[in-house]
């Protein structure tokens, strides 16, 4: 088994460079289209959400399905969405406004949209930093509390979508359901495990499984 | 049409499109799909190559160039500009109405000029087309999402068309309106925007020589995603201004209400003269991107017309009436 989740693993870190080596191989081709920045600042902030929610998405699938394994790939996945995140951002202050800093602090304080978008990618790295098994170890029960973080980031993730779009906001609002959808699943769950009278087995396992 | 006599427009004025064409498909087909949800349904899309890009292939003749055509700037190449465009008929996505566009009819085509004139009337696009000489108007092009381009336009001044109808003294605005027509227009199934979309001018700002009515682009007539059979070219506004495939023109005593002004007020004005110091609420206006350019290069008040516009707004707060 841990062989197998051992290539998936491997598997899974060549199926997130994907996104990234499709741009560099339009780039090189003239594949981007009449306005290449945007296609980059596009595409890379739509996997930053994507690997959001799919990291997000783990904790339910193990559960509804049994696959307890799915765990293993969690960080991952969690680590390639600050990934597309730090790609995006570095897009935004490199070929938007070439390293202005003023014009940035003046955007980050204006525009709302900017706003948003920065704190929820601010909110990523103390996750991104904190995602090493000795730091897990050592932040114990505060790990869990800080990584719900995470929360956070991808509902501003999807708010900065739907406010920086101009009409269109069909996009935006299917992942702002995926979002939902994922953080009602964990209310309820919450709610039933405590009108239950039960212990968190799932996180118990998690933290189980990490140790490993 | 004017057409069908041997040209006399310089040929270095005509990008040589068809060396585009094959390579445009695959790229299209490359650039499919960008922001699917899932990996699979990206794959899908990569694969299914979409219909090929419509160009307009009729040559215009006789085409005039004229003094006050924008010089000292490079045009954007025709591949471009009729692959990257907000047509929101066709779709949001400003890839798409190149494919989505391949089938819309152009001919037969009528403009419905009515409201406060003379000679209300019912003209075929071609009747229109030939009431004065084609000139080449090459703009600038600045689109409000600070995005520009250098455009060729075939057209000539609105203020033809609007002395053949003879607008009555109380007549101060001019509305116009896009085909409605969602069985040829797939976005208008949508209700991303109020259809039809509107727009409007002062009945001033229509008369300025350097508005004008377009119908062709690089020597020849407009790709069907680009506004064909006949749309508005107002250089020193922000593009959504310059209002696609027209088949209504009113004259109005009051201002006209405007389609993105409906929808957002508070970010599109009625007006919307290029101005680096008005800000869109969500965006600055100070600097945009010329398409084919890396860096990005300071907006230019009026879009850089403000020498021969400026005096229509004297007295104004542009600030107020952005």
């Amino acid at each position: 088994m841990s062989r197998q989740i051992g290539i998936l693993k491997f598997m899974l870190f060549l199926a997130g460079l994907g996104p990234l080596a499709q741009l560099g191989w339009k780039a090189f081709h003239d594949g981007l289209g009449a306005n290449p920045v945007e296609v980059i600042t596009h595409s890379t902030g739509t996997w930053t959400l994507v690997f959001l929610l799919v990291t997000l998405s783990i904790s339910p699938v193990r559960k509804l399905s049994g696959a307890l394994w799915l765990i293993r790939f969690r960080r991952m996945l969690g680590l390639y969405a600050f990934f597309y995140g730090m790609l995006h951002f570095a897009t935004y202050i490199w070929l938007d406004k070439f390293f202005d800093i003023q014009e940035m602090s003046k955007d980050i304080y204006k525009r709302p949209f900017i706003t948003v978008g920065f704190t929820a990618f601010v909110l990523l790295i103390p996750l991104a930093t904190t995602s090493t098994q000795g730091m897990i170890r050592r932040l114990g029960r505060r790990w869990q509390i800080l990584h719900r973080l995470v929360y956070a980031s991808a509902a501003m993730g999807v708010i900065h979508y739907l406010w920086l779009v101009k009409a269109d906001r069909r996009v935006p609002e299917i992942y702002g359901i995926v979002l939902l959808i994922l953080l009602v699943y964990r209310v309820i769950q919450k709610l039933t495990v405590h009108s239950n009278g039960l212990t968190n087995r799932a996180s118990e396992t998690f933290i189980e499984v990490m140790h490993r | 049409m004017v057409i069908k006599k041997p040209a006399d427009i310089p040929s270095s004025d005509i990008t040589p499109k068809n060396t585009y064409f094959n390579r445009r498909k695959f790229l299209l087909g490359a650039s499919a799909g960008l922001g699917g949800l899932v990996l699979g349904s990206r794959i899908l899309d990569e694969l299914a190559s979409p219909s090929a890009v419509a160009f307009a292939n009729t040559k215009i003749e006789g085409i005039h160039s004229s003094s006050l055509s924008t010089t000292g700037e490079k045009l954007t190449p025709l591949k471009d500009i009729a692959n990257y465009n907000n047509y929101y008929e066709f779709s949001t996505d400003k890839y798409e109405p190149a494919g989505l566009a391949k089938d819309f009819h152009t001919r037969p085509w009528t403009v419905k000029v009515e409201g406060m004139v003379h000679k209300p009337q019912t003209l075929d696009v071609d009747q229109i087309i030939r009431l004065s000489a084609p000139e080449e108007r090459i703009y600038r092009h600045r689109c409000v999402e600070g995005w520009s381009m250098v455009i060729p336009w075939v057209g000539f001044p609105l203020c033809k068309l609007v002395d053949t109808v003879q607008p009555l003294g109380k007549a101060r605005f001019v509305e116009f309106t896009t085909i409605y027509d969602p069985k040829q227009m797939p976005g208008q199934n949508r209700g991303v925007l109020p259809w039809p979309y509107l727009e409007g001018l002062r009945l001033d700002e229509a008369m300025h020589p350097l508005a004008i009515l377009a119908f062709g682009m690089y020597g020849e007539t407009l790709p069907k995603q680009d506004g064909a059979p006949l749309r508005l070219v107002i250089p020193w506004k922000y593009g959504f201004k310059s209002i696609k495939a027209i088949v209504k023109i009113r004259f109005l005593a009051t201002q006209p209400e405007t389609t993105w002004n409906k929808v957002a007020s508070d970010e599109y004005g009625f007006y919307s003269n290029v101005n680096p110091e008005v800000d869109h609420p969500r965006w600055s206006q100070k600097t945009e991107r010329r398409i084919g350019e890396f860096f990005k290069r300071p907006t230019l008040k009026f879009n850089g017309y403000g020498e021969q516009v400026a005096s229509l707004y004297t007295g104004m707060d542009l600030r107020k009436n952005f």
